[in-house]
C-alpha cells in the first residue's frame, strides 16, 4: 500500500533571488519520476514554505537558493517546522552552497545538499529512498 | 486527514462516515474553465474579496496527473501566493490521479472534511477543462465557468457540455481586447436557452449572469461575490438546493461503489496476470469481452 502512494514534494524558492529555472527543471524531473510536485513559485518566506508544507502534507521539501542567503533562511525554516511539530518531512537544499556551509546546513537537520552539476537521478533516488525509509519507520 | 482521504485509506472512510453529521453547512463553489482561462487568478482574487467579508475559506485546487508516470506538477499555489500567511485560508492542491471529470476521485471527500472543519465557503478549482469535464457540478452548488476573451467563435458557445453547467459565467481578463465580444456571444447563447424563453413566470428562475472581471485592474470581484450570494439565496428559495443535493448524493454513492469495484479488481488480479491477459487478447487468443465476464464473476459481480 505505502509504496504505491505517490510521493508529494514541495519545491520552493525562498528569498529574493528570482532564478527558478533550476527549480522548475527539478520539479519536472520529479514529476516524470511519478511524484506529485507542488511548486510554490519564487520569493517565498520561510513562513510561506512551512505553511504550504503543512497544508499540502508533503513528504519532502526541496529548497533552492542561488543568492547566498541560505544561512539566514534555512535555520528559520527548520525552526518553524519544529515550532509546528512537523517532524516527518524530509528537507533538502540545492543551489550555490559553499562547502564550508554544508556541514552547518546538515547540522540543522537538512539531509541533502545538492550543488550545480548534480544529476537528476541522484536527487530522485535521494528523495525516493529517504521518503520510503521515513514511511516504513512511521508504520512500525 | 486530507492525506488519508486522498490515499483512500480505509481509516478515512470510517472518519468520513462520522463527519457526515457535521457536513452540509458550507457553500461549495466550483470554478472551471479552459487551461489558462484564469481560474487560479480568479480564485485568488475571489478569496481576497471573501476574506474582506470575513469568511474562513477552504480551497481545493486540482491539477492533472501524468497518464504515463502518475506524476504531477501542482502549480496553483503560485498564483495564490498572496493568500499565504492567512490562517483563515486553507489551500490544498490535489493531483487528478487518473480521474477524467476535472476533479480527482477524492476531491468530494476532501471538501466534506473541510466542511466539517468549519470552512465556508469552499472553492473547488478544477483542472483546465475542455468541453466535457462537468463533474464539478456533482460536487459544487454554484458553478462558475471562466472564459477568457478570444477563445472561439459563436459555434463554441452553442456546444453542449461545459457551457451548460454554468450558474455564473465569468469573462476574465476584461482588460484585454475582445472581452465585450465574448460577453455578447455568451449572452446570445443564453438568450437561446429554451428554459429562459419558456419559463413559468410564477416560479423563481435563475437568470445566468455573465460577469466581467479583471484581476489586473481588480475589477468585478465584488459583483462576482454578490452574484454567488444571490445564487445561493436562489438555491434555497427555489428548492433547487435540495434537488441538487439529492442528485449529488446519488452520484456520490455510485462513485463509492465504482471505486470499491476498481479496488476489488486491483486486489484480485496481480500485475503478472494482467500481463498474461493483455498478451492473450492482443494476440487474438482470447477476446476482451469474455475476459471481462470472467473477472466480473471472480470479484463477485453477477
Amino acid at each position: 500500500m505505502t509504496e504505491t502512494r505517490p510521493i508529494r514534494v514541495l519545491v520552493a524558492k525562498p528569498g529574493l533571488d528570482g532564478h527558478d529555472r533550476g527549480a522548475k527543471v527539478i520539479a519536472r524531473a520529479l514529476r516524470d519520476a511519478g511524484m506529485e510536485v507542488i511548486y510554490t513559485g519564487i520569493r517565498q518566506t520561510p513562513e510561506m514554505i512551512v505553511e504550504a508544507a503543512i497544508q499540502e502534507d508533503v513528504d519532502a521539501i526541496l529548497m533552492s537558493i542561488l543568492s547566498g542567503a541560505h544561512m539566514a533562511i534555512f535555520p528559520r525554516v527548520m525552526e518553524l517546522l519544529k515550532e509546528n511539530t512537523v517532524d516527518d518531512v524530509l528537507v533538502a537544499a540545492g543551489g550555490i552552497l559553499p562547502d564550508e556551509d554544508i556541514t552547518a546546513i546538515k547540522e540543522l537537520g537538512i539531509k541533502g545538499c545538492f550543488g550545480p552539476g548534480t544529476s537528476m537521478e541522484e536527487i530522485i533516488t535521494f528523495v525516493r529512498q529517504n521518503v520510503q525509509a521515513d514511511r516504513l519507520a512511521a508504520e512500525v | 486527514m486530507v492525506t488519508l482521504i486522498e490515499n483512500e485509506s480505509p481509516v478515512a472512510r470510517r472518519h468520513l462516515a462520522e463527519l457526515h453529521q457535521h457536513t452540509g453547512r458550507a457553500q461549495i463553489i466550483g470554478v472551471t474553465g479552459a487551461p489558462g482561462a484564469g481560474k487560479s487568478t480568479l480564485v485568488t482574487h475571489l478569496v481576497r474579496e471573501l476574506r474582506r467579508r470575513d469568511h474562513k475559506i477552504g480551497v481545493v485546487a486540482v491539477d492533472p496527473s501524468s497518464p504515463f508516470t502518475g506524476g504531477a506538477i501542482l502549480g496553483d499555489r503560485i498564483r495564490m501566493m498572496e493568500l499565504a500567511g492567512d490562517p483563515q485560508v486553507f489551500i490544498r492542491s490535489m493531483a487528478s490521479r487518473g480521474n477524467l471529470g476535472g476533479l480527482s476521485a477524492s476531491t468530494r471527500d476532501v471538501v466534506h472534511a473541510m466542511d466539517a472543519a468549519g470552512y465556508d465557503p469552499i472553492i473547488i478549482e478544477t483542472v483546465g477543462t475542455g468541453q466535457a469535464e462537468v463533474e464539478v457540478m456533482r460536487t459544487a452548488q454554484t458553478v462558475l465557468v471562466v472564459c477568457a476573451p478570444g477563445m472561439g467563435d459563436e459555434v463554441q458557445a452553442i456546444k453542449a457540455g461545459i457551457l451548460e453547467i454554468a450558474d455564473i459565467f465569468v469573462v476574465s481578463k476584461a482588460d484585454r481586447a475582445g472581452s465585450d465580444q465574448t460577453v455578447a456571444e455568451l449572452a446570445m447563447m443564453l438568450s437561446l436557452d429554451p428554459a429562459r424563453r419558456l419559463h413559468d413566470k410564477t416560479k423563481s428562475y435563475w437568470k445566468i449572469p455573465v460577469l466581467k472581471t479583471s484581476a489586473l485592474k481588480d475589477q468585478g470581484l465584488s459583483e462576482l461575490a454578490d452574484a454567488i450570494q444571490e445564487h445561493q439565496v436562489y438555491l434555497t428559495e427555489s428548492g433547487m438546493r435540495t434537488h441538487r443535493a439529492h442528485r449529488q448524493v446519488r452520484s456520490e454513492i455510485e462513485t463509492l461503489i465504482l471505486h470499491a469495484v476498481a479496488n476489488a479488481l486491483k486486489r484480485e488480479v496481480n500485475t503478472d496476470e494482467w500481463q498474461r491477459l493483455v498478451e492473450d487478447i492482443t494476440t487474438r487468443e482470447r477476446d476482451p469481452y469474455s475476459v471481462a465476464s470472467e473477472l466480473e464473476q471472480r470479484i463477485g459481480l453477477f
